[in-house]
């Protein structure tokens, strides 16, 4: 990995102003995602501005109606929290099947959703459950956050502060896990609301989306085999060494049928 | 270049490293601890394993700078002299090693499993808890039993 000059933030503030002052800057959290893009020289900043000294941007707080996660929080705590657990039992669920032990004991929710990578779990639960990403600048609706392959709504210099998820309805999330690294060749999350059912898809194309087929067949009627009537566009889905598009396609329907099965 | 310090194995020590120096080239180069292996340095065999402030880490996908300040333990600082921690009493004993590459990852690994799994764990737990360990000799079965049989010793 190319040298670059690393400095450890204490605030918010004080991370926006090193990313400011810096060249060609990025912020490192975990570094699960980011150390590994270096060493591959597929990113070569300037500065690393290490946001693990921001202690405002650690810890789980729940409410009435919402569960707020830092975004330094690692995956390993949410996995752990009895809070999380209680509350939206598929969120921590899921954090504790990302990658290994010692990669949950590093890598952050706010790292996760930042990198936007194709295959990342928690993007899927961001999109189902209608969370809000919270940043230095503003609230972002989770629908709109995820713009594309590694693209967010992010601007260079704004910070992830937290990820808040409404408390309501019943989820699933169901995983078909790539056996070496556990992302998701595709993940499906499913949340059924008193008023409606929102999916969100992972693995599957450039980056996590709504499954808005899903979902109107789901509200038709809520059973798996609403599910197999419907039409999912096939040139849309990624393929590699791991899976055809086709292939996909169909992992898509069948973990959506498992997560039906598990809300019902 | 920076000035770091960390408490290794108990032992305070600090030392000058580049800013994108890993944890484990500081481990293995500057203080020659050479137990912490690295097998891929792609974040993927789990052979660098150590503890950071009490938690398993991939020592090369940390740096050097970020554990400043820090508790490092890596398997140097295990046994007690001459007698063995329980759990690499319990790789010898149960031949959970062959080539031994990724032995001390594994061993460092599975103290973690225990730490929060506690001692009576079954074996699919221990399998899935490995995930982000490999080897490419044993074919597992001993390494599980292994860690099976150390973490039933750590509980005395
Ligand atoms: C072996 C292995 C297996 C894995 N398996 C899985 C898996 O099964 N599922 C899965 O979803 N992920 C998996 N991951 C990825 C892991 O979850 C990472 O932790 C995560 O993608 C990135 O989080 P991080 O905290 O390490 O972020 P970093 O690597 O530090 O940062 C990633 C990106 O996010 C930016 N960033 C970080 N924090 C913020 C913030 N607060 N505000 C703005 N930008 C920010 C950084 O600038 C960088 O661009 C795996 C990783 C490894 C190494
Ligand atoms: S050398 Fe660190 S995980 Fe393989
Ligand atoms: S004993 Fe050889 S790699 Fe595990």
């Amino acid at each position: 990995m190319y040298n670059f000059s690393y400095q450890k933030v204490s605030s918010v503030a004080d991370a926006v102003e090193a990313m400011q002052k810096s060249e060609d800057g990025k912020f490192v959290a975990g570094g699960q995602t980011m150390l590994p893009t270096m060493k591959h020289r597929l990113a070569s900043p300037s500065d690393l501005i290490d946001l693990a000294g921001v202690g405002e941007l650690v810890g789980i707080s729940v409410d009435e109606e919402t569960v707020t996660i830092g975004a330094m929080t690692s995956h390993a705590a949410v996995a752990a929290s009895s809070e999380v657990q209680d509350a939206i039992p598929a969120l921590a669920k899921l954090a504790g099947n990302i990658g290994d032990p010692a990669v949950r004991n590093r890598g952050t929710i706010g790292g996760s959703i930042a990198n936007n990578d194709p295959a990342a779990d928690y993007p899927a639960a961001v999109i189902a459950l209608g969370a809000t990403v919270t940043t230095n600048k503003r609230d972002i609706p989770g629908d709109e956050f995820f713009i594309g392959m590694f693209e967010t709504a992010l601007a260079e210099d704004e910070v992830i502060v937290s990820v808040s998820f409404p408390k309501a309805g019943t989820a699933a999330y169901m995983k078909f896990e790539n056996p070496a690294s556990r992302y998701a060749i595709v993940g499906v999350f499913l949340v059924k609301f008193i008023d409606g059912v929102r999916v969100g898809v992972t693995g599957a194309t450039a980056c996590a989306h709504r499954g808005m087929r899903l979902e109107e067949a789901l509200n038709g009627s809520f059973t798996a085999d609403a599910i197999d009537s419907v039409e999912l566009p096939i040139e849309k889905m990624n393929a590699d060494i791991h899976a055809s598009a086709e292939y996909r396609a169909h992992l898509v329907k069948v973990m959506t049928k498992r997560a039906v099965e598990a809300c019902a | 270049m920076q000035t770091i310090s960390m408490n290794i194995n108990g032992v305070p020590v600090s030392g000058e490293v580049e800013d994108r120096t890993l944890l484990v080239q500081f481990l293995r180069e500057n203080l020659r601890l050479t137990g912490t292996h690295v097998g891929c340095d792609t974040s993927q065999c789990g052979a660098c394993v150590v503890h950071l402030d009490g938690v398993s880490v991939k020592s090369c996908t940390i740096l050097a700078v970020q554990s400043d300040g820090c508790e490092v333990t890596t398997i140097e600082g295990l046994a007690n002299g001459s007698h063995l921690h329980p759990m690499q009493q319990a790789f010898k004993d149960n031949h959970g090693l062959q080539c031994g590459f990724c032995t001390p990852g594994m061993v460092m690994s599975a103290i973690d499993i225990v730490n929060r799994n506690g001692c009576d764990i079954d074996e699919a737990t221990v399998r899935k808890e490995l995930e982000g360990n490999i080897c490419r000799c044993t074919g597992y079965h001993n390494i599980v039993k292994s860690v099976q049989a150390g973490a039933k010793n750590m509980g005395g």
